[in-house]
């Protein structure tokens, strides 16, 4: 608990990590009318899609930073010697992206699909998929954040790694969304195939990321 | 009385392995080369054309190999890490390194002949069908263990976190395979439906006995078969040419470290 504090208050003072997650999402999002034109319907239609992609490219754009700085000021060696199983740090730690990260970009969507036209009725559904399955993203992107440590190239090698595990999210996700569309009613098998998914990474994630973070230490 | 555990340890010693590998490497490649050269000329010259796809069938002969391979090399790659981080075996290293490119090459021939049948049948090189896409996404998975081993010096390191991320990825493709195309377990009541379908079924592998006619399906057996003789084959190749690689790293650095004595008790003389 006092850890999550700390890496809450820590993401506060950081201040512009948040920001410039934001700004990613915000400015991603609006590319894609100018890439495509201005046709509103055909932006109404894939803009579920859309949001979701942004908002998946905006969350791995800071999972690099998730261990960065416990490496670089040594916190990661006093966690590890601490009694404190690094499984349970890394489940702190990923719950702390999830907050500082996935929830403020979740929240930022409604506003973003202005900009593309979506259907007012798909936003509460939206939002509830983002909220459910984020947590996979950051869960599972914990891994490719403890993996990249010590690479040459972190950034982009993290998305290569990460991107084909959000698959299963991004298709339940969206096929919630538009099932809801389509039949009213039906969205339920895929809303829980979504959050079983998130269930699952919620246990691989900080087992595999701890013995990750285990080897770059030795 | 030998304890036959005892002497398949005895064989995975890596100096053992050197010397056991070639014989077995080549009586492997002859026996792939001689199914290959029947089950091929089958292919092309001796079984029928399909009354609906004409030649283009004759393209799954390398193209349902190359699947079947494709996941193969991957289960490859997870079963070795997992000897590398459970037994802590460097063979088990070699071996996953090994697999990698030969599992990516053939994930990459089967997308390349899944697109060329594609384009005779569906009148398009790519469509994003439900089993062409699960493919491509492993063809993702396979690159990025070679990213990732390739982005770290330490080579030691990048072995064992290479290994967590091939049994991360085991675990994670079966989602992404049903999440992609579907699943159906009529007994059990389970009904998921694809992401979305124009894919055939897969026909060779059926409770009910293959749906294939016989004068297709053999030449497939034999070129399946022969198709994995010659993963093997090259899979020890690759992994005896890994061992003499690592070997000559390590006379190198003697030698470098014995030119550094020399110079230091040179130094100490003058």
């Amino acid at each position: 608990m006092e850890l999550l504090r700390r890496e809450l208050a820590a993401a506060v003072r950081d201040g512009g990590s948040v920001g410039t997650v934001l700004g990613f999402y915000a400015i991603a999002v609006a590319m894609m009318p100018i890439a495509i034109g201005p046709d509103l319907k055909l932006l109404g239609r894939i803009a579920p899609g859309v949001l979701w992609i942004s908002m998946l490219l905006a969350a791995l754009l800071s999972l690099g930073r998730l261990f960065e700085r416990d490496v670089e000021d040594g916190t990661l060696d006093l966690f590890a010697m601490s009694a404190v199983p690094l499984e349970v740090i890394t489940v702190v730690k990923s719950l702390a992206h999830w907050l500082t990260t996935c929830l403020p970009l979740v929240l930022l969507t409604p506003v973003l699909g202005l900009f593309l036209n979506v259907d007012f009725a798909a936003v509460p559904m939206i939002i509830v998929t983002m909220l459910v399955g984020t947590v996979a993203v950051s869960f599972l992107g914990a891994i490719a954040a403890a993996l990249t440590l010590r690479s040459k190239r972190g950034g982009v090698l993290v998305a290569l790694l990460v991107l084909p595990m959000y698959v299963p999210t991004l298709i339940y996700g969206i096929s919630t969304v538009s099932l809801l569309m389509l039949t009213p009613g039906s969205f339920v098998s895929p809303l829980l195939l979504l959050s079983a998914i998130s269930l699952v990474s919620l246990v691989i994630g900080p087992i595999a990321s701890a013995a990750v973070l285990r080897f770059q230490m030795q | 009385m030998a304890n036959p555990l005892r002497q398949l340890e005895q064989l995975a010693n890596p100096a053992r392995f050197m010397s056991w590998s070639r014989p077995l490497m080549i009586a492997i490649a002859v026996l792939a080369a001689g199914l290959l050269s029947v089950g091929l000329y089958q292919a092309f010259f001796v079984a029928p054309e399909d009354y609906q796809q004409g030649q283009t069938v004759r393209i799954m002969f390398v193209h349902v190999p190359s699947a079947w391979l494709a996941m193969m090399g991957y289960g490859l790659v997870a079963l070795s890490s997992f000897g590398l981080l459970v037994f802590r075996h460097p063979l088990a290293d070699v071996s996953a390194k090994a697999a990698v490119p030969i599992g990516l090459a053939f994930t990459f021939l089967a997308l390349v002949t899944g697109s060329l049948w594609g384009k005779p049948m569906w009148g398009t090189y790519w469509v994003w069908d439900a089993r062409l896409t699960s493919v491509l996404v492993l063809f993702f998975m396979y690159l990025g263990l070679m990213a990732l081993r390739s982005s770290m010096d330490d080579e030691l390191l990048a072995s064992k976190l290479t290994a967590v991320l091939a049994i991360v990825g085991v675990v994670i493709l079966p989602f992404i395979k049903i999440s992609v195309e579907g699943l159906s377990i009529p007994w059990l009541g389970i009904e998921l439906p694809s992401w979305n379908t124009l894919h055939q079924p897969s026909s060779v592998m059926r409770s009910d006995g293959p749906k294939i006619h016989p004068s297709i399906l053999w030449p497939l057996l034999i070129c399946a078969l022969g198709f994995t003789l010659m993963f093997f084959a090259m899979h020890l190749k690759a992994m005896r040419n890994e061992i003499l690689r690592r070997r000559l790293n390590a006379m190198m650095q003697v030698q470098v470290q014995r030119a550094r004595r020399e110079d230091a008790t040179n130094e100490a003389q003058a």
